[in-house]
């Protein structure tokens, strides 16, 4: 099978830091692949890296046979990504409604019937649909990031922590939410929640100073404890 | 009594006109985060452009147009050539846009010379009406009219349509609005020629006004537009437009009864609203 993306030896540069040093992953249709790596490991910058956020310096990042390296990130986007970050990137002076509009590539009737499943998928935000997204808590602005991503035709959804923050109760949501999307979305998933991670991924990469360092199944990291220590610095009860 | 309404139309009809220019200042140091000293040099180019094609065509509309068209232009070749470089980086912006004011004020002066152009008001509202011995400059009312079109014009782009959502949401995050696959450059450009256009639309209703056209009527324009920005709150286009009429008034209230006060009464206004809120009267987040 021909992966759906693929990071081939990816570099790139936050300022004057070298923050990538040699990124490699592919990511196979179909498949939820967890990103994980301690503070500071280059997580994050992977998938703004991916983006086109921070520009590759080096290396290449193909999507579906396109190579996506040297796009502007807008361009990269709408290749097929949808992209949560750490922070939501919730718009504080637009409404609900204008969040998921301003979103859309097109404004045609198969994105309003995917906005009308979201609305469904996440009844809080029916309910807050006109108001100021600046009034919702924290976890309803995680669901409206994730409705965001979802309103386009995506190829892959990029999450990056999508519990760090959040109540128990509406990590479980979000973790009940994503591995519903598992059954017809492609994701690449950055999670400092162990739990989290293993509910949902099925494959790993650990990301260490800007190179990935090794990969594998959830699973076996899951069971494998001297794994854990050495490369995520904890271990799972 | 007769005195404070004239004065009030003065000062709404000059409210008007500061207004064209602080409100596309307000949204470019709003949305695109740029101090931006061209402004009145294109209130000047505007003032230029739609005397000499009222010259060509005698025509005051297709003047109006023409001034616009050229603002317009002008701030699509300064964002894209001058302003696009130095994003982040104010010390440069402000460098690089004294630069293009100096420059571009000079070459008003090479091309129509150093000497002030008469200029006169279109026929239709040169005249004035006399109520209740009140006597009313149609052409004033004529500006008010259109600052007020103007505002609701804004209003309307900024609250009700899809430029307008994507440049609310570019003023908190440009980052974010691209990775929703926006491409924020274009959106950059055409806010940045479109606060042109609107100040070049100023500098061309304000030379029939004063009745001539000089390379040094957009300092000062520029200096109160700046205040009013300040004043209204930095990125709000409703905090110029009250701005405006409160600049507009004082301006036009103090020049009648103490002129030499007039400057003086501008910076201390400020200073008052800058002390009481320091954001300005209707401040909103402006990007660092």
């Amino acid at each position: 099978m021909e992966p759906l993306l693929k990071l081939d030896n990816v570099s790139s540069f936050i300022g004057p830091f070298h923050i990538l040093q040699g990124v490699s992953l592919v990511v196979y249709p179909g498949e939820a692949v967890v990103v994980l790596g301690r503070n500071g490991a280059g997580k994050t910058t992977t998938l703004r890296t991916i983006i086109g956020l921070i520009p590759a310096s080096d290396g290449q990042i193909i999507l579906d046979d396109v190579n996506i390296s040297k796009m502007p990130p807008y361009k990269a986007v709408r290749q097929g990504i949808g992209f949560i970050p750490e922070d939501y990137g919730i718009f504080d002076f637009l409404s609900v409604e204008e969040n998921l509009l301003v979103a859309m590539w097109q404004e045609d009737k198969a994105s309003l019937d995917r906005r009308d499943y979201i609305l469904d998928l996440f009844p809080d935000l029916k309910v807050s649909y006109k108001r100021l997204a600046s009034t919702l808590s924290g976890g309803q602005r995680q669901m409206l990031s994730i409705g965001r991503a979802l309103v386009n035709d995506i190829k892959i959804i990029l999450i990056d922590e999508p519990s760090k923050g959040l109540a128990p109760i509406i990590v479980e949501k979000v973790r009940d939410v994503l591995l519903d999307f598992k059954e017809d979305k492609t994701i690449v998933l950055v999670e400092q929640n162990f739990e989290m991670a293993c509910a949902v991924g099925d494959r790993f990469y650990i990301i260490n100073e800007g190179r990935t360092v090794l990969d594998g199944a959830v699973e076996e990291l899951y069971k494998d404890k001297e794994l854990q220590k050495k490369h995520l610095g904890f271990v799972t009860a | 009594m007769h005195i404070f309404i004239m004065l009030l139309i003065n000062g709404l009809a000059e409210g008007a006109l500061i207004f064209l220019m602080a409100a596309g200042l307000s949204i470019i140091l709003g949305l695109l985060g740029v101090v931006n000293f061209t402004h009145g040099t294109l209130f000047i180019w505007g003032g230029y452009v739609s005397i000499w094609i009222f010259g060509l065509t005698g025509s005051f509309i297709i003047a109006l147009v023409a001034a616009i068209v050229a603002g317009f232009a002008m701030g699509l070749i300064f964002e894209r050539l001058f302003v696009r470089p130095v994003y982040g980086n104010v010390t440069a912006q402000i460098l690089i846009t004294l630069g293009l004011m100096i420059v571009f004020t000079d070459l008003v002066r090479l091309l129509w010379g150093p000497n002030p152009i008469p200029a006169s008001r279109p026929e239709f509202m040169d005249g004035t009406w006399v109520i209740d011995s009140v006597i009313i400059s149609q052409y004033r009312i004529f500006l008010i009219i259109v600052g007020i079109l103007v505002a609701i014009a804004i209003n309307y782009i900024v609250n009700k349509t899809r430029v307008g959502m994507v440049m609310r949401a570019g003023t908190q995050s440009p980052d974010m609005v691209q990775a929703l696959g926006i491409n924020i450059k274009v959106y950059f450009s055409g806010v940045f020629a479109g606060g042109a256009a609107l100040a070049a639309l100023g500098g061309a209703l304000y030379v029939p006004l004063v009745g001539s056209v000089w390379s040094g009527m957009g300092i000062n324009n520029q200096i109160l537009a700046f205040i009013v920005v300040i004043l209204g709150g930095m990125g709000s286009y409703y905090g110029s437009a009250v701005g405006s009429i409160i600049i507009g008034l004082t301006v036009a209230m103090v020049s009648w009864f103490y002129p030499p006060l007039t400057v003086y009464a501008t910076v201390l206004l400020l200073l008052l609203v800058l002390t009481l809120r320091p954001q300005g009267l209707f401040g909103l987040a402006v990007r660092n």
